[in-house]
């Protein structure tokens, strides 16, 4: 029999240190649904998606109310459009923003193209067509993989989007760029990641799966106040406990939500998703561990602690880990991070380090409405790098704030939250990023 | 066997077992095991029930037990007891 302090504490976890299930994500497969009519194809994927998510939000819905535990998104990813679209693929954003909101789930992630060793030229009318899809749908997200291990960096597609960036930001520019806040470039991205806005739903991958994303920074967080002053070996066991515990949970709503839906389980990302609420930071965490603000002398250490300590926890809690899994860092999305921005604890060179030992990269990060097509390259080339050496996933979602300048602050509303302007390094790339091509795979890309 | 959780926190009044086990029976659920506590004129109840026996579905005994939570103003929260099975046993 389960104890009173057990029940307790894990009544604590939910009421008052924020544990949620971030998201339930349905991957869906639509290349049977691909056509030479663009517009057909959008028919089939509107009627495949409709079919085979009816049921999402309501059992998400329901799982919620018996195990009482909130499970804050209901989510849909689809196969990168580019793989199923001859033809105008706006034509296709349409249907898939209406089966979106039909649906009832508030992100659909999956206008995608995936260009890590070149362009095809779906990928290229994909591409073109991001600044106008974003500022002119809802609930579409999108997501651009320009360079993995295996294939190295594709420079072409890195500097087309740079471009694609700001026009998207300036499409957008009455809410603050949102259309940015839509949009992933990758370095290896995964092809079951259940979060957005970079989900979608690889071509490995089955018919359709359940992907849970699971969340708690705050409980993380007090568990690590009940150890102050301990040395890293208590802290990192703490981290693991806790992940543990946690992702059993995950993997709770996970098998719960495939055999409801009747749709085989993908993976559990064992997660530690921030929200702009206080009490939900994975930036509280690393300040915990004894940093005076994130960003501080000994903050990629803290991370690379925190990151792995959550993946050893919570590998042995799911039978089958994927997606991202790790600590995320988004500026505008964790209430610790924003502080320290805005009081310069925290650059983006900082966060650029700290992309080295986290699950992803560089993201939400507002920069200056000035900042140049090149510049915003440059800085994908160098989270790419990072990725691409390391066999890591990066990603860049910078948001240029048209018309401000650091200090300022960005409003997105909602999870997306709200973020200070940051400054970015003033010298120039403009040649660097002119020249195109491809970068080699590296050495470590040769494993056979 | 699907067993639940039933915490009920609030001011404490009289009649509140009484309330929550007559609402429970009516339904014919069985309670498993009971554990109360006050502090500070904080009441603090935890019940472990059996829904197996049960007439009606979790979210109508759920919904079953609103008029409580409304009248004697306590937060009566129902849930499977299988997220403290998942969370603390291996």
């Amino acid at each position: 029999m389960i104890e009173t302090g057990e029940i307790l504490q894990t009544l604590r976890m939910i009421q008052e240190e924020n544990f949620d299930i971030r998201t339930i994500t349905l991957g869906i497969n639509l290349l049977d649904c691909a056509d030479r009519d663009p517009e057909e194809t959008g028919r089939r994927a509107y009627e495949k998606i409709c079919r085979t998510a009816k049921d999402l939000v309501k059992t998400g819905e329901e799982i919620e109310r018996e195990l009482g535990i909130p499970i804050v998104n209901k989510r849909i990813s689809v196969t990168p459009v580019s793989l199923i679209c001859q033809g105008d693929p706006r034509l296709i954003a349409r249907y898939l923003d209406r089966a979106a909101k039909e649906m009832g789930v508030n992100f659909l992630g999956g206008y995608s193209a995936l260009m890590q060793k070149g362009a095809t030229a779906a990928d290229e009318r994909l591409l073109s067509s991001i600044p106008e899809v974003l500022s002119t749908t809802e609930r579409l997200c999108s997501s651009v993989n320009v360079a993995s291990t295996k294939a190295g960096i594709n420079m072409n597609a890195v500097r087309e989007m740079g471009q694609i960036i700001r026009k998207t930001a300036e499409l957008t520019a009455d809410q603050d760029g949102l259309g940015c806040a839509k949009l992933v470039v990758f370095a290896n991205a995964v092809e079951d990641n259940p979060f957005m806005a970079g989900a979608f739903c690889g071509v490995g991958e089955p018919e359709c799966a359940i992907n849970v994303g699971i969340s708690g920074p705050g409980v993380v967080k007090t568990a690590l106040e009940s150890i102050k002053g301990a040395p890293f070996d208590v802290v990192a066991e703490t981290v693991k406990r806790t992940a543990f515990k946690i992702t059993r949970v995950g993997q709770l709503v996970a098998r719960e939500a495939s055999q409801r839906l009747g749709i085989p389980f993908g993976i559990v990302d064992l997660s530690l998703a921030p929200t702009p609420a206080r009490g939900d930071s994975v930036a509280h965490i690393l300040m915990e561990m004894g940093l005076e603000m994130a960003g501080a002398p000994g903050t990629t250490a803290a991370l690379a602690l925190l990151n792995d300590a959550v993946k050893k926890g919570g590998v042995m809690a799911s039978n089958h880990v994927g997606g991202l899994s790790g600590a995320f860092i988004p500026v505008s999305e964790d209430i610790g991070m924003i502080e320290s921005a805005r009081c310069g604890a925290l650059t983006l060179e900082k966060l650029e380090a700290m992309t080295c030992v986290c699950s992803v990269g560089l993201d939400m990060i507002a920069v200056p409405g000035d900042t140049s097509a090149a510049t915003i390259s440059g800085i994908i080339a160098d989270e790419a790098a990072i990725g691409m050496i390391n066999s890591k996933t990066t990603a860049v979602r910078i948001i240029p704030a048209i018309g401000k300048q650091a200090g300022d602050q960005v409003e997105f509303g909602g999870l997306l939250g709200f973020a200070p302007v940051m400054p970015v390094n003033k010298y120039s790339c403009e040649d660097f990023i002119a020249r195109g091509g491809r970068i080699p795979a590296p050495l470590n890309a040769l494993r056979n | 066997m699907t067993k639940a959780l039933i915490s009920v926190t609030g001011l404490d009044a009289t009649g509140i077992i009484a309330r929550v086990s007559t609402r429970l029976y009516e339904m014919n659920i069985n309670i498993l095991d009971i554990t109360q506590t006050i502090l500070g004129g904080y009441f603090t109840m935890m019940m472990i029930v059996d829904l197996d026996g049960a007439h009606k579905t979790f979210s109508e005994i759920d919904e079953a037990l609103q008029p409580i939570r409304d009248e004697m103003n306590m937060t009566i929260h129902m849930q499977r007891m299988d997220i403290f099975d998942a969370m603390h046993r291996i």
